[in-house]
């Protein structure tokens, strides 16, 4: 093989690609637009109510006397009126609406205040408005049952399960390494799968695209069909990293610049899951440790050997796939729509590899998840899946030998099925075909 | 010296022999014609001498040297079914192509300007080939055939799609580069255009080759002794027809052929005693498409 030859095709391969319009779209537009969507639901959910309201109360249950009456966007009067008169007011405009607040048993466990007006309340008004009085009956009932607060505050206990190991004693597992890895594991195995596939049929569209062009005759009579296929699939994996780095980086600043225009906090989201007050405080304190564990966790994994192997079965994944991907191109007549019954059983494995995958998430020493990660087509997908979670290293070494072992078989056969299907015009070839393909000496 | 020498090649595929025994000879700066009928073996032949594909037996020898990898530089072919990459700039094209040939970028570039000036289409070089009409593809793809001055130029039916103009604007420079020693091989089903262009041919049918040489020797070898005279007035009757046999006769000329052991003369010496006046005279010889129908006819039987 001449590498020099190869180059000049990876570096065709990927320049008309990246310079093309559709990379530009799919690269700059679609993390803008996924990241438009999410600054405008932001949007939506913080500045969801701007207009100030009036409300007026009447107060049946005698509660509202300490609550402060001034809410964000919203503003509460106590009135010791009638409804109907209160309703006069409401008509010449003083107020938005009136709340009536029907008469309150300590022992109730379900209590329905009374909106009064046409016009509805937005899902932040309404729900700010029932935390508010949930305070407010929760102090009623306190008082009322004679408890003692402080007695009360210490009554929630807060379990977590602490993981120890047995063996080996340095290890340091926090309740929540389990849940991190499974996470980290799960997406990372969901990108390998879709950059897999994606760029993979590339390569078939590719390569069939130089079969009904017919350039290819002109092509592998400079080169060897093989340099043309290695160049093809090595060419569209970068295009594929290019693509990947661009969005990382874009959806980091992106994010970066969103957060700070719209003022978008984790917390103004959790702020809508947690109506109550008290409960919101915990929970947000929550959140923060949290995150700073869950950040803990990230940093404390192994990198160092993680971020290898990851590029390790990224190329092993890809190249496998791509080259199987490449002979099904060539061997695909004028039409690749035909050629569907040769795609899907490549897509097979790599399919069944995804779902042991997101499998492997939940339990990441299960039957399924070991072979899956060991079996080397399924192997590149399962098995960065795993990786988070520590699977044992005879498993990680037999993974990576039979998949490097079967890269080097299926990139052989491939390129044998590549070098006699580019030349056969016409129909797709048999299953007979392409077995006798692969043995043909010429 | 001969540029490429075929010694007992064979191809077979699964289901047939595409290619049995073949062996010519192609002399180093001659226009060879490769003529056959579609489906002769003439494509199968060539993918082998480009390397695209391997003889199953047999040799073929490029300059006297087996086949190797440095061949292909050496070599430029246009294949019968032209290709192009549609949403490419047809100069990025050329440059590829011609840097695939091992030319550095500085050369290719710059022979790739002398061939755009000379063709006059120095503007395309940002066109995009999907753009360009049938026709002026076809130049592109003769550019990036040669571009790269190889020592063997194959054509598989290079005028196939051209028009007049275009033909003779691809002949001549086939002529030219053939002049500056260039050896060709002209592989044709079309045998008119071969007898006005090659010295030698070869015609393979079947995957057998039936005839080579030199086009001149192969008609003479296959003429029948037919002459066409044309003349004022009208073929006199009282001529003795012993010599001779009339195979066609109009108002001003006849088409005669000489029987066995007697010559021309003897005719045109009765005409010219007659005071006929003679207008012309000629040889007629068999056309390579007759000699093909002849030949294949033969191997038939």
């Amino acid at each position: 093989m001449n590498s020099n030859r190869i180059n000049l095709i990876i570096g065709r391969e990927y320049w008309t690609r990246v310079k093309s319009k559709t990379f530009l779209l799919t690269t700059f537009l679609a993390p803008i637009g996924i990241i438009l969507i999410y600054a405008f639901l932001g949007f939506l959910m913080t500045r969801g109510s701007d207009n100030e309201k009036k409300i007026a109360i009447i107060d049946n249950a005698g509660i509202a006397q300490d609550i402060n009456l001034q809410r964000k966007n919203l503003t509460f009067e106590i009135k010791n009126e009638s409804l109907q008169s209160l309703i006069g007011a409401y008509e010449k405009g003083e107020y938005d609406g009136i709340i009536e607040l029907p008469p309150l048993d300590s022992t109730q466990q379900k209590y329905e205040i009374i909106y009064h007006s046409d016009k509805t309340l937005a899902l932040d008004e309404s729900s700010s408005i029932e935390s508010m009085f949930r305070r407010e009956i929760r102090d009623f009932k306190i008082q009322a049952f004679g408890i003692d607060q402080a007695q009360l505050d210490l009554i929630d206990t807060s379990v977590d399960i602490s993981p120890k190991t047995i063996k080996d004693k340095e290890k340091e597992i926090s309740s929540i390494t389990t849940t991190v890895s499974s996470i980290l594991g799960g997406v990372v195995g969901m990108l390998l799968f879709m950059v897999i596939l994606i760029f993979g049929s590339q390569v078939m569209r590719g390569v069939n695209e130089e079969k009904i062009n017919r350039i290819v005759e002109v092509l592998i009579s400079s080169v060897k069909p093989i340099e043309l296929m290695i160049g093809k699939v090595l060419g569209i994996g970068l295009v594929g990293l290019t693509q990947f780095a661009i969005w990382g980086i874009l959806i980091g600043v992106l994010s970066f610049i969103a957060s700070a225009v719209f003022g978008l906090e984790t917390s103004a989201m959790s702020e809508m899951a947690n109506n109550e007050m008290a409960q919101e405080v915990m929970a947000n304190e929550g959140v923060k440790t949290k995150v700073l564990q869950v950040m803990k966790e990230l940093m404390g994994m192994n990198w160092a050997m993680m971020i290898p192997m990851y590029i390790f079965y990224f190329f092993i994944g890809y190249l496998l796939y791509a080259s199987l991907f490449a002979a099904v191109g060539a061997a695909a007549g004028d039409d690749i729509n035909e050629a569907q019954s040769l795609t899907t059983i490549v897509m097979l494995p790599l399919i069944a590899g995804f779902y042991i995958a997101m499998s492997a998430v939940q339990a990441p020493d299960s039957t399924a998840a070991v072979w899956g990660s060991i079996f080397p087509l399924t192997g590149p997908v399962v098995m960065p899946t795993r990786l988070p979670s520590d699977p044992p290293m005879w498993q990680i070494g037999l993974s990576m030998l039979l998949s490097l072992l079967t890269v080097i078989a299926l990139i052989w056969i491939a390129a044998r099925i590549y070098r006699v299907g580019i030349l056969m015009y016409g129909k797709k070839a048999s299953f007979k075909e392409l077995g006798k393909w692969i043995f043909y000496k010429g | 010296m001969n540029i490429l020498s075929l010694r007992n090649v064979v191809k077979r595929y699964s289901n047939h022999t595409a290619v049995n025994d073949v062996s010519f000879d192609v002399p180093k700066g001659k226009i060879f014609g490769m003529l056959g009928p579609n489906g002769a073996g003439k494509t199968s032949l060539i993918r082998m001498i480009t390397s695209i594909t391997k003889a199953d037996q047999g040799q073929i020898l490029i300059d006297g040297e087996p086949l190797s990898d440095y061949h292909p530089t050496q070599i430029g072919y246009l294949p019968e079914e032209r290709g192009l990459y549609k949403k490419m700039k047809v100069g990025e094209q050329l440059l590829y192509l011609a840097r695939l040939k091992n030319l550095s970028a500085r050369e290719a570039k710059d022979k790739l300007d002398a061939w755009l000036t000379k063709f006059e289409i120095t503007d395309w070089w940002e066109k995009k080939v999907g753009e360009l009409s049938k026709g002026m593809q076809q130049k592109v793809q003769f550019i990036a055939t040669v571009v790269h001055d190889p020592k063997l130029i194959i054509l598989d039916e290079p005028f196939s799609g051209l028009d007049p103009i275009n033909t003779n604007l691809i002949k001549d420079e086939i002529y030219e580069m053939n002049r500056k020693g260039t050896s060709v091989i002209f592989s044709t089903h079309r045998m008119e255009q071969v007898e006005q262009i090659c010295e030698e041919i070869a015609l393979i049918n079947r995957g057998k080759m039936i005839l080579k040489g030199n086009v001149a020797e192969i008609k003479d070898s296959f003429k029948e002794n037919k002459f066409e005279i044309t003349f004022d007035g009208s073929f006199p009757s009282d001529l003795s027809s012993d010599s001779y046999d009339v195979i066609h006769d109009d108002a001003h000329s006849v088409i005669i052929q000489i029987k066995d052991g007697h010559d021309s003369n003897e005719l045109l010496r009765g005409l010219i005693d007659r005071n006929i006046h003679i207008r012309s005279y000629n040889e007629i010889l068999p056309t390579l498409n007759e000699i093909f129908i002849k030949k294949v006819g033969e191997s038939h039987e």
